[in-house]
């Protein structure tokens, strides 16, 4: 029964292929859990949106969208059809395919990216020998419709918000690569089922995800820095600093293309939070032994909507960086503590069973960390601020 | 397996053309993308999964966002208003016929490198096995280039510092 239960959707699919002969079953498959992907995502989407809404307007001290249907619940479906019979203007001197081009692309690349996530247990859509790699590729290729989108608006607002989208996505894909290669060094594969595969042990009923290592926790902790900036998330969010830049670079995007954008948004976001599960949050285990019972698809969507729900409590309170603060975090703080991680991982491997690890692998990473911070903070003065090229 | 391969030779072949033969500069960059991620298809077409992804993420990923920053920051993204060719299309004619003929040259004799006996021409090569190269048999070569890029990383700071130095 409860096997049944965690690899529902497995025998769903194999029992609705065989209806078909037997040369089919195999790209029929394929294209029932590609659908299945497209399917699942922007439902969960609706419901992170509805949530966030709600949840910023609690912090906020005001209520959130409370009109339509009970408590507001049906706000995504009114969105939905909004943004559907929206007109579509397209700027009269923008560069009409690539304007159209880019939010498509963003949302193909922002898929693609799921094709390598171990959703449950036999639930590995294409289980790629470099599965981590292909993820980081795709996800750099969303870099691209960034650009095309502030370009092809020929909106000088547009165009400030792809440069700072693009800098910042450059600067922090570095220690996101970096905070995630020490897993990849600890698991010695790139495949993200094997990854999962070495997490989902039990010691006494405890899991051995990689979250509960010193190595595992630094890295979690800069994965999800460079992961919010990557996805262009509060407190980074910068390239739409709506004080600032309008919205940056879909600032002449209106009705569908818009929502296309959004959608890409938050599919990336939870795209990222599936790999950065999958590295360090045991992937679809059970964080306990005797919780095996509920299915492992469940364990990991509910691990995706917790961290979209960090997200949201981290949008909600903490304000926004400044450009040359973002530019100095990542290569002064986050790149140095990323790089010094994988030799304390390194050192956490060759180190043997024992406490004797644990105690190194800690001080040596909390020593880096007071020693940078106070460093840093030293170099900062909080004194009049002098600009060189606004006086 | 052919038919694939003509599409994406078809697909790289094109953005290279496109890349050449279009008017608007940041147009070209963006064509030679199509072409990148046609050669990344092309080897992942061959099974060759670490160099395919490799080249998504450094080419599409690095190259093509540098190329386009590049074209922003210097000349800006105007359609020129005369021709956009060169002027001296033979000696570029003649350039890319040496540079085709050696690597076509190269390319035909490889397999005479190969040591005899090998029958599968596409060996299985996992991401694994390169890493183990990598680590052993190239290390010399991979630090030989990581010294390099550390040294043209410091160079690129220091043009851009001294800028700065002297505006005080």
């Amino acid at each position: 029964m409860i096997e049944k239960a965690d690899q529902i959707f497995v025998l769903l699919g194999h029992w609705l292929v065989s209806f078909l002969p037997a040369a089919l079953q195999k790209p029929a498959l394929v294209l029932l859990a590609v659908v299945a992907i497209i399917v699942t995502f922007p439902a969960l989407f609706a419901i992170t949106v509805l949530l966030e809404r709600k949840g910023l307007g609690r912090m906020q001290n005001r209520y959130g969208p409370n009109r339509v249907g009970p408590y507001g619940l049906f706000q995504p479906v009114a969105d939905g059809i909004k943004s559907l019979t929206k007109e579509d203007i397209v700027p009269l001197s923008a560069d009409a395919v690539v304007h159209f081009l880019a939010p498509v692309l963003l949302v193909v690349v922002v898929f693609m990216g799921y094709a390598v996530l171990p959703i449950g247990r036999n639930m590995t859509l294409v289980n790629l020998d470099a599965g981590i790699l292909f993820f980081f590729a795709i996800g750099a290729s969303s870099e691209l419709s960034v650009f095309m989108a502030g370009w092809s608006s020929r909106n000088k607002y547009s165009l400030l918000g792809a440069m700072r989208a693009v800098a910042q996505m450059i600067s922090y894909e570095v220690p996101l690569l970096m905070s995630s290669l020490a897993v990849v060094m600890i698991t010695g594969s790139l495949n993200a089922n094997r990854i999962v595969d070495a997490q989902n042990q039990y010691t006494y009923g405890l899991p051995h995800w990689y979250i509960f290592t010193p190595w595992g926790f630094a890295g979690f902790l800069l994965f999800a820095v460079a992961a919010t900036a990557e996805t262009n998330r509060s407190p980074f969010d910068l390239p739409e600093g709506e004080s600032e830049l309008v919205a940056g670079y879909f600032t002449e995007y209106s009705g569908f293309k818009f929502a296309l954008f959004f959608l890409g948004e938050y599919v990336g976001m939870m795209g990222i939070s599936g790999l950065g599960t999958t590295l360090f949050l045991g992937g679809y285990s059970a964080p306990l032994q005797v919780l095996g019972f509920v299915p492992s698809w469940a364990w990991f969507i509910g691990k995706i909507m917790l961290s979209m729900c960090v997200f949201i409590w981290v949008r909600g309170t903490l304000p926004r960086l400044r450009q040359d603060q973002l530019m100095n975090f990542a290569w002064k703080f986050v790149l140095p503590l990323s790089l010094l991680n994988l030799f304390v991982a390194a050192a956490w491997r060759f180190m043997g069973q024992g406490f004797l690890r644990w105690v190194v692998c800690s001080a040596v990473l909390l020593i880096a960390y007071v020693v940078m911070a106070r460093v840093g903070m030293k170099r900062e003065h909080f004194g009049p601020r002098s600009y060189r090229y606004a006086e | 397996m052919s038919f694939v391969l003509y599409i994406l030779a078809a697909l790289t072949v094109a953005g290279g053309l496109a890349a050449v033969l279009l008017k608007n500069t940041v147009h070209c960059a963006l064509a030679l993308t199509v072409a990148f991620a046609g050669l990344a298809l092309l080897f992942l077409e061959l099974d060759a999964q670490f160099a395919g992804f490799a080249q998504i993420l450094i080419y599409i990923g690095a190259v093509a966002i540098l190329v386009v920053f590049a074209i922003l920051l210097t000349r800006g993204s105007e359609t020129p208003k005369g021709s956009a060719y060169s002027h001296s299309p033979l000696v570029g004619l003649v350039i890319a016929a040496c540079v085709f003929a050696v690597l076509g040259w190269a390319v035909l004799h490889s397999t005479a490198q190969l040591p005899p006996g090998t029958t599968s021409a596409t060996p299985t090569v996992t991401v694994a096995d390169i890493g183990n190269a990598l680590m052993t048999r190239y290390v010399l070569p991979l630090e030989i280039v990581a010294l390099l890029l550390t040294a043209a990383l410091i160079g690129a700071v220091i043009v851009a510092m001294h800028e700065k130095e002297g505006s005080r």
